[in-house]
């Protein structure tokens, strides 16, 4: 399942920071942050739920790059 | 500016105000200190708390670490030396905020700009409802219901016009600027905007299959695609950061070391100082924005122009395009055939073009359509029956309980069938009834009027090899590749040999060329696929070759092709530009503040200005109308 959502980020060395972060969190098996188009596209593990995933997606993101939002 | 930004302009002026106050009041000791320290709070404290975030989390070397690490320093050496000298400190502060500013607000700013050009999303469409026109979601509208489009309005969604006539403005989608026009039974595609007429168009396609949602969902995820360069440097990033700051913990210990093991004093303020000045240049900020920033500016500027690029990574491998492959028809040619010969006919004209006519009535290869067009009355498929298409070869079918068979000499071979060689240059569709020879109908291609100028402007844009692929006979293959100047052809191919040969040509690339197929997106996705760039032409409305294409080319002009190259080139001169630069200032700064040369104030104006720089020249990236 993949999914795309709206973030707001800065700066592209945070943004890649973000892509990073995202992607080792439980859950995500891929992410790529596109810093031009302020958007995160995830793809899901197969039973992941995404809401929840997000969660923490947003907070692994928080912790790298702190000023950053993703609009769940 | 958003309200983040002008926060941030306010306490970089108050911050700057405050400076220019405290250089004319004179001050001493804890007092220096204490007023010095409110402007360099009001311009970085939230600096200061990320950096103290950022340790708890673990993320010791992000830019707000560094700054802090190398301000903070630089006040603590004011104070040991007893120099009572803050303002730099301050002033690396308000530098780079104000490089943060400027980079948030330019990079936002031509964001923006790049999505509008690139926005051709409709808002709404209109629909009738007791005779009143109503605006509704355009995702809300049914296949097959009725649209009612005015004069100014984009058209919403694809479909076939009902009523009215009108011209379209499709410069959005093509970069042409020349109108379209259209009436009654016309199919017209969402994106473009109706100028003169009402039209009335009965919708084919839901909102998100339309033309316009393909080609933004296409644009948009573009950028998503990373090009080498960008992984380059986002790895160069990631390095970069961790080894000026292991080099400026280098340059502060060992110098003084190696100084008092000689004897000397140990000097450590200089040095450490130096160290300092070296962390103030270790963000890699600048680097990182400016090169998909160029590579968005690129794609954004290309889609202008009718050039859509499916991704930074196509960009680039566009811009080493050394070999461009054409499927001739459709791209060199019309693709519009006509029946020009008759010959060696055993029964009248007419009849023979009926009965091929027929036979073909239900493939949608451009050959079948110029012969219903020459047979000028619409096809009864009650009398055709037990078609076969014989792909490479041609059609089986009965007419009229006639056997009839219409294709190449290897369908003629097969059924062992002598067929009359043709001496005219063209497509040969020889006709067989009933086992027997019945004569062939000689059909051409015209070739585009610019077809020979893109050939000569593809040479003259670094592309060495020109190569032409068709399905055709030799002859009608030579007569078009002699007239554009193209001297490498191979011809009769199938499609399963396309794929062959375009196999065999990658192999034969060398120093890392790249090798573009073009095609017309009928038939030819799997070579699209294979290519190292598959470029459709002519694309509007065919979502099979959006869907293979790398490089989608929204009308059928050639010169497009010689346009995409010189795009990507630039775009690509660019982003090497701005790696070279921007490193090579980066480490001109370095050396000069380890051999001490270069103070923190220059430091900083360089990564500032920079990345100035960098972004306007990254932004160059979208100007490509004149290319």
């Amino acid at each position: 399942m993949k999914k795309t959502y709206q973030i707001e980020v800065d700066c592209a060395a945070c943004a890649d920071k973000m892509e990073r972060a995202a992607k080792k969190t439980d859950g995500v098996s891929d992410c790529t942050v596109n810093f031009m188009m302020q958007r995160m596209t995830v793809e899901f593990d197969g039973n992941a739920d995404a809401d929840t995933v997000m969660k923490n997606v947003r907070k692994q993101c928080r912790k790298v790059e702190s000023g950053c939002e993703v609009f769940i | 500016m958003n309200r983040k930004q002008r926060i941030m302009l306010f306490r970089i002026l108050l911050s700057a105000l405050i400076m220019a106050v405290l250089a004319f009041i004179p001050s001493e000791g804890v007092l220096r200190f204490v007023l010095y320290l409110i402007p360099y709070l009001i311009a970085g404290y939230d600096i200061l708390i990320k950096a103290a975030r950022g340790i708890i989390n673990g993320q010791v070397l992000d830019e707000c670490f560094l700054m802090a690490a190398a301000t903070v320093g630089a006040v603590a050496l004011a104070i040991y030396e007893q120099s009572g000298d803050y303002t730099e400190a301050v002033a690396v502060m308000l530098f780079y905020q104000t490089g943060e500013l400027f980079q948030s607000y330019a990079v936002g700013k031509s964001r923006k700009n790049i999505t509008e050009l690139m926005d051709i999303r409709p808002d709404y469409a209109n629909i009738e409802k007791d005779g009143k026109l109503e605006k509704v979601d355009p995702d809300s509208v049914a296949v097959g219901s009725i649209i009612v489009i005015q004069p100014g309005e984009k058209v919403p969604i694809d479909g076939i016009i009902t009523e009215g006539s009108s011209s379209l403005n499709t410069s959005a989608l093509t970069g042409e600027s020349l109108p379209r026009e259209v009436k009654e039974g016309d199919r017209i595609i969402s994106g473009s905007v109706n100028m003169t007429g009402v039209l009335r168009v009965r919708t084919e396609k839901a909102f998100g299959e339309s033309t316009v949602s393909k080609i933004l969902d296409l644009v948009e995820n573009a950028s998503s695609r990373k090009s080498k360069s960008e992984d380059f440097i986002s790895k160069f990033a990631r390095i970069y950061t961790p080894a000026v700051c292991i080099s400026a913990l280098l340059l502060a210990l060992l110098p003084p070391v190696a100084s008092i093991a000689m004897g000397n004093p140990a000097g450590w303020e200089i040095w450490i100082y130096r160290a300092l000045t070296f962390l103030v240049i270790s963000c890699p900020c600048a680097l990182v924005v400016s090169i998909p920033l160029s590579f968005f500016a690129g794609i954004g500027g290309a889609s202008k122009a009718g050039v859509l690029i499916k991704g930074s990574n196509y960009l680039e491998t566009l811009s080493k395009t050394k070999t461009v492959v054409f499927d001739k028809t459709g791209t060199l040619t019309e693709g519009v055939f006509e029946v020009s010969g008759i010959h060696h006919s055993t029964m009248a004209d007419d009849k023979l073009i009926e009965y091929a006519a027929l036979a073909e009535s239900a493939s949608s290869h451009p050959i079948s359509k110029s012969l219903q067009k020459a047979y000028g009355k619409s096809v009864d498929r009650t009398r055709v029956g037990n078609i076969r298409e014989l792909g490479g070869k041609g059609v089986k079918a009965t007419v009229d309980g006639r056997a009839i068979a219409c294709g190449n000499t290897k369908l003629m071979k097969d059924l062992g069938v002598d067929a009359a060689e043709c001496r005219s240059a063209g497509t040969v569709v020889h006709m067989a009834v009933d086992g027997k020879y019945a004569g062939h109908i000689v059909i051409s291609d015209i070739i585009k009027s610019a077809a020979g100028e893109a050939v000569r402007a593809l040479r003259k844009a670094g592309v060495s090899r020109i190569v032409m692929l068709t399905g055709d006979s030799e002859k009608s293959a030579r007569e078009v590749a002699d007239k554009l100047g193209i001297e490498t052809f191979y011809s009769g191919l199938l499609p399963a040999d396309k794929v062959a040969k375009v196999e065999e040509l990658l192999s034969e690339e060398k120093n890392g060329g790249k090798l573009a197929f073009v095609g017309d997106g009928i038939n030819d996705a799997p070579v699209l696929r294979r290519a190292d760039i598959g470029i459709a032409m002519g694309a509007m409305g065919s979502d099979a070759a959006i869907e293979a294409a790398d490089v989608v080319l929204m009308d059928d002009d050639p010169m497009k092709i010689v346009k995409a190259i010189r795009i990507s080139k630039k775009c690509l001169a660019i982003v090497y530009q701005n790696i070279v630069f921007a490193i090579g200032v980066k480490l001109l700064c370095l050396l000069l503040g380890a051999l001490g040369i270069a103070n923190m104030w220059l430091a900083i104006f360089a990564d500032v200005g920079v990345m100035i720089i960098a972004v306007l020249n990254a932004i160059r990236a979208l100007f490509v109308r004149k290319l």
